[in-house]
């Protein structure tokens, strides 16, 4: 009895403690979409930063606001100017893990649907949502895409009366990653 | 079966902050430059320049009035019955370069600039952004007295200035511009061909889209001409969407470098204030690339 607990222990510190499968990217995808009648915003940040721990399914997301590239000029900085306040609230994050770690399996090349459920950041204002999206595993890479919405006014985002109707008061966010496995 | 627990508890485990914190101390190497934005609303501040320049692609079309002195009274209806105007547009042609031409109907007045952005300030890397502007203007106006040999290089006017401008926090951002104005023919005998005068402005914001701001250019003694003043304005800047508006008082009834740093003569303190605004609008003629 007392030396397959042993056992156990030691494979336990050896799963969690010391093979750690993590995958990073720092040129992620990140892009939003706001469609009106009167007028479509999209713009894309290419310098994303996020690591997924196959491991434990933990999932972290980190970007700068001030990456995201508009088609005018004027539109970035009212951007980062007047709804995000870049310069108080440089990053927007999301902490997470997968919730349903059972569908996926980090060794088999294959693509699986999979929910991720944790905490974003925007604005200063953290949420707790679920998203769901896919990943797709590969040889030591994985690819994450998901598109999900998200309300202007859960992050404290303030659109003015003169311009609510060129904004939409709900986006859509889409996430591209492509990710390496870690040395 | 505790101490299994026990273990396993106390294992290494790479939780979801660990894991952010990996995750900085990573990409800490790579971390991109963070350039100051909007410093000011728009690329003057009241009458002269900002360190801000239009983007690449943005052609900003720009239209300045100055009414009469409002010190003319009610006869004058406070200066609405004069105005003095401008007209001109700007474009960006990279990210650091603009140039612009303008027209005025003070004095028939043709001016041409170009604007560099030499330093730009960034988040704990660069505390100041430093610009240098050009300025060519042309009068017009017929000359006083067409008996004698004139020369139409006699109505070219040439200004440099360096624009040192820094954002302190979100709502004020300061100026300071050294100026350098040329004149090749000046008014009198003992009026100097160079002028040096020291320019100051900021802004203040009262709101995310207005706010207040003010400019100052002090001519050197033994620089300016005889019977003009400083320039002084003071202004609001109010956005909305493609537009900014400008509203201000100001002694000066020229837009261009020369007519209100050289060439000011109300006094400012005694009423002799014109009330004016400028409308910028900005239309965006070449998309910036994306990689999609």
């Amino acid at each position: 009895m007392k030396k397959s607990i042993l056992i156990l222990t030691l494979s336990l510190i050896g799963i969690s403690g010391f093979t750690q499968t993590i995958y990073m990217t720092r040129n992620g995808q990140v892009s939003f979409f706001s469609k009106t009648p009167m007028e479509n915003i999209d713009a894309i940040n290419n310098e994303v930063n996020s690591m997924i721990n196959a491991t434990t399914g933990d999932i972290v997301f980190s970007l700068l606001v001030k990456g995201f590239r508009f088609e005018r000029a004027l539109m970035e900085e009212h951007f980062n100017e007047n709804y995000m306040e870049s310069d108080k609230f440089p990053k927007s994050t999301f902490q997470g893990k997968i919730a349903n770690p059972e569908n996926v399996d980090f060794t088999k090349v294959g693509t699986y649907a999979v929910t991720v459920a944790g905490d974003l950041t925007i604005h200063g204002i953290k949420k707790t949502i679920q998203i769901a999206g896919s990943l797709t595993v590969g040889k030591d890479k994985l690819t994450v895409v998901s598109t999900f919405p998200i309300t202007l006014a859960d992050y404290k985002v303030e659109i003015p009366a003169l311009v609510a109707e060129k904004i939409s008061k709900t986006l859509d966010i889409s996430v591209n990653c492509d990710y390496k496995l870690k040395p | 079966m505790t101490v299994a627990c026990i273990t396993f508890l106390s294992c290494p485990l790479v939780a979801q902050d660990d894991l952010m914190k990996l995750m900085e101390a990573e990409s800490g190497d790579t971390k991109t430059v963070e350039f100051t934005t909007a410093t000011f609303k728009t690329t003057r501040i009241i009458n002269g320049h900002s360190v801000e320049n239009v983007a690449p692609g943005v052609l900003d079309l720009r239209i300045s009035h100055r009414f009469g002195f409002i010190s003319g009274g009610a006869y004058e209806l406070f200066g609405l019955d004069q105005a003095s105007m401008r007209i001109g547009v700007d474009y960006g042609l990279t990210n650091r370069w603009m140039i612009g031409v303008g027209r005025s109907t003070f004095q028939k007045q043709y001016d041409g600039f170009t604007k560099f952005k030499i330093l730009r300030q960034a988040r704990a890397k660069m505390p100041v952004t430093v610009s240098v502007t050009g300025s060519i203007m042309y009068k017009s106006l017929k000359f006083e007295d067409p008996t004698r040999t004139n020369y139409t290089s006699s109505n070219f006017v040439y200004s440099s200035q360096l624009l040192i401008g820094r954002k302190f926090s979100e709502s004020l951002s300061l100026q300071l511009m050294p100026t350098m104005i040329h004149y090749n023919l000046v008014p009198g005998a003992t009026d100097p061909n160079d002028i040096f005068a020291l320019g100051a402005g900021g802004r203040l914001k009262i709101t995310k889209r207005v706010s207040i701001n003010a400019e100052y250019y002090y001519q050197f003694p033994g620089f300016q001409f005889e019977g003009t003043e400083n320039s002084l304005a003071i202004g609001f800047d109010i956005e909305t969407g493609g537009h900014v508006f400008q509203l201000n008082f100001t002694n000066s009834t020229g837009m261009t470098e020369r007519s209100f740093i050289t060439e000011t003569t109300g006094k400012f303190f005694k009423g002799d204030i014109h009330f004016g605004f400028t409308i910028s609008r900005v239309f965006t003629l070449v998309k910036p690339k994306r990689q999609v």
